[in-house]
């Protein structure tokens, strides 16, 4: 549905190559370093950027990206002030599709301020392209889901190594951008990934869906995205990178770790085939 | 004697899709889906078990010690001025809570499923307990998770658990209490689905815990009921029950939920106070939203980050609170109130001295209430107050307040 997401993933898709989704808690290490960090990304080969809304309560996520959100909530950072940053982003940068990962309850409170239309259009009208709920399954979306369609804001979906075949092809329905698909049991973060174990799961998930799909956890370095990459149109990549950048000592040194970073995945995984 | 029945009985709430109302739900992660699922199946198949219930009820009645009694607290009542405060002894239960009629019901749903590893929460330490309890005798292998918070003012549940064989895993994050504990059971379980039971120790969680853990506490409402009959021949005019997660108050409310004459109230931790903001009463002071699992009323700022709570007990020291009550409350078939921790450690000092019962800190909300409650009230009339549990987890508690040094 969104213009820059099917555009950015489409146009590597047709190339025959695989996207790179890098994800960095929005605010982390510092706020004002966010912005900055992204633009690396995007000169590093980044084909969409993955923000993270830092949540105080990151269930589905391991100790890097929690600590990483407590740092960002500590210095201040709201899902509004996310908003602030992608907009940011955007003067600079009108092609790079962005989408926030995050929990439903900061995205309630914001909701509860002025309804579910007006934040969607909020969202849209930021730059943002889809958001990625963790704790919103499509059955309890409702109204949200309905707003955020209805602003061309993509639901991005997750699929799990557990999701059964029925559901899974209910999943497929109701996603649109991408599908997530979440690579083993498990936090992010943690490091058990077999990348073999993909390929049955997302054939079946192509099966249901002409989505990209692009796969995620457990992915940390240019060696493990080209092993899910052989599987999937693409790789996520969180905690390493969230790891790297809590070493900078300043916006510059960020934004280079984070741009060298990427750059050696991209390098590897236009190396395949 | 009680049958499947009185698990399977019809009932409004909670809908197919596990929605109290606005509130419940399944609000987690993908990966959770299927075991959720699987637990739902589980749960609705055995409940219609006659022989799965005829086993619990055999362990509710001669390892649990259930029927638990309900006492007429005489003294207390008199130095109240009003109404008679009846107790529905919780805390004679072995381990010493209300806890372990949830966890003997799931220790058995496990073994039924076939999963040999469990897993929990705590924050008093009386759910760990409870549930490590039920894991030597069922030979499951037992990981509770804790804050470091709770670890350091339960040291005495903390030794009891490790006594009982389980691990106990200290959680450092975030608030080092209950939520975070919660936070790093969930983790777990997603990371272990397919060998892993996570026995939720309270009415909230993903559809199906909020039921569930409902329907094995409401012995508690079933028995207070018959009780109440068979001893005074009318039913009490209100009920008083603590309220954290709130699961005691669930247990003794449902069966009662159709008797409308009869008054409930759900007593929430004021800590500090409701206005120091150092509190956890989700009910009183909170707004609806979505944490672990299900949408209910929860405490968080502006930004929708859960803030940290306060309350004396540990029990009590938890943002969210069961979806159920959130509906209750709504509804206004329930109210909600809220005693602080020193009203709380008054009504410790009162129950002892007067009656010789230590309850627990949780309990001494409740207490506290009922005391209040039944001075405003005539003399015929009944305050039924649940004692969720005993006190001598809070010894060292009590002390350090006083203090004393054991």
């Amino acid at each position: 549905m969104s213009g820059r997401i099917d555009t950015a993933l489409g146009a590597r898709r047709q190339a025959g190559g695989k996207a790179l989704v890098p994800f960095i808690t929005a605010g982390d290490p510092e706020p004002g370093w966010t912005v900055d960090i992204m633009h690396a990304l995007v000169a590093g080969g980044a084909d969409l950027i993955e923000l993270g809304v830092p949540f105080s309560d990151p269930m589905a996520d391991g100790p890097v990206i929690q600590v990483a959100s407590e740092r960002a909530i500590a210095r201040g950072v709201t899902l509004s002030s996310v908003l602030d940053m992608v907009a940011d982003f955007r003067r600079d940068d009108p092609d790079t599709p962005v989408i926030l990962m995050g929990y439903l309850n900061p995205v309630e409170r914001l909701c509860q301020a002025g309804g579910e239309q007006a934040f969607a259009e909020r969202v849209r009208d930021a730059g943002v392209d889809g958001l990625l709920l963790v704790d919103c399954p499509p059955e309890e979306g409702g109204a949200l889901h309905q707003a955020m369609a209805g602003a061309a804001i993509d639901n991005i979906i997750l699929v799990a190594p557990t999701t059964d075949p029925q559901r899974l092809e209910k999943l497929c329905a109701a996603a649109n951008g991408f599908i997530y698909y979440v690579s083993f049991k498990g936090i992010t973060g943690a490091s058990r990934l077999d990348s073999a174990a993909v390929a049955e799961p997302v054939s079946r998930i192509r099966a249901h869906s002409e989505l990209p799909v692009m796969a995620g956890f457990g992915i940390s370095d240019a060696a493990s995205a080209v092993a899910v990459a052989e599987h999937a149109d693409g790789v996520v990549i969180g905690s390493a990178l969230v790891r790297l950048l809590e070493t900078a000592d300043d916006a510059e040194e960020a934004s280079r770790l984070a741009g060298d970073f990427v750059a050696s995945v991209r390098r590897a995984l236009d190396n395949i085939g | 004697m009680p049958g499947a029945s009185d698990y399977d009985i019809g009932r409004p709430q909670p809908d197919a899709t596990g929605h109290f109302g606005d509130y419940g739900g399944s609000y987690v992660s993908e990966t959770l889906m299927h075991a959720l699922d699987e637990l739902r199946e589980a749960w609705s198949r055995w409940r219609k078990d006659d022989e799965f219930i005829r086993r619990l009820d055999h362990d509710l009645a001669h390892y649990v010690g259930r029927p638990s009694p309900v006492y007429h607290a005489e003294r207390l009542s008199a130095a109240c001025g009003g109404a008679q405060i009846w107790l529905k002894r919780e805390d004679l239960n072995h381990t010493g809570a209300h806890k372990i009629n949830n966890t003997v019901g799931q220790g058995l749903l496990a073994k039924q499923m076939g999963k040999r590893r469990i897993i929990a929460e705590t924050g008093a330490g009386q759910h760990g307990v409870a549930t490590a309890t039920v894991c030597a005798r069922l030979d499951q292998d037992c990981v509770v998770y804790m804050g470091e918070t709770d670890i350091k003012r339960q040291s005495i549940n903390v030794f009891r658990m490790k006594l009982l064989g389980a691990e106990v895993r200290s959680v450092t994050s975030g608030s080092k209490t209950l939520k975070d504990a919660l936070n790093e059971a969930m983790r777990d379980w997603v990371t272990n689905i397919d060998d892993t039971f996570y026995v939720i120790g309270t009415v909230a969680g993903p559809h199906p815990y909020p039921e569930m853990v409902r329907d094995f506490n409401a012995v508690v409402g079933r028995e207070a009921r018959r009780q109440m009959l068979e001893q005074r021949e009318t039913l009490p005019d209100a009920l008083v029950a603590c309220v954290g997660g709130g699961s005691n108050a669930m247990g003794l409310f449902h069966p009662f939920i159709g008797d409308t004459d009869v008054k409930m109230y759900g007593v929430e931790a004021a800590g500090n106070g409701l206005d120091t903001g150092e509190h956890a009463a989700s009910l009183c002071a909170g707004r609806p939203g979505v944490l672990h699992g299900c949408r209910t009323y929860l405490l968080d700022d502006d930004a929708g980050q859960i803030v940290h709570t306060h309350s004396v007990s540990a029990g009590l020291d938890y943002p969210g609170v069961g979806p159920e009550h959130a509906w209750l409350k709504d509804s206004g078939r329930a109210q909600y109130v809220a005693i602080n921790d020193q009203e709380a450690l008054d009504a410790t000092q009162a129950l002892t001295r007067l009656e010789g019962i230590l309850p627990a800190l949780e309990s001494a909300h409740a207490v506290a209430y009922g005391m209040k409650l039944a001075a405003e009230m005539r003399p015929d009339q009944v305050v039924l107050v649940n004692l969720s549990g005993r006190g001598d987890k809070d010894v060292e508690t009590l002390a350090g307040i006083k203090g004393l040094s054991l």
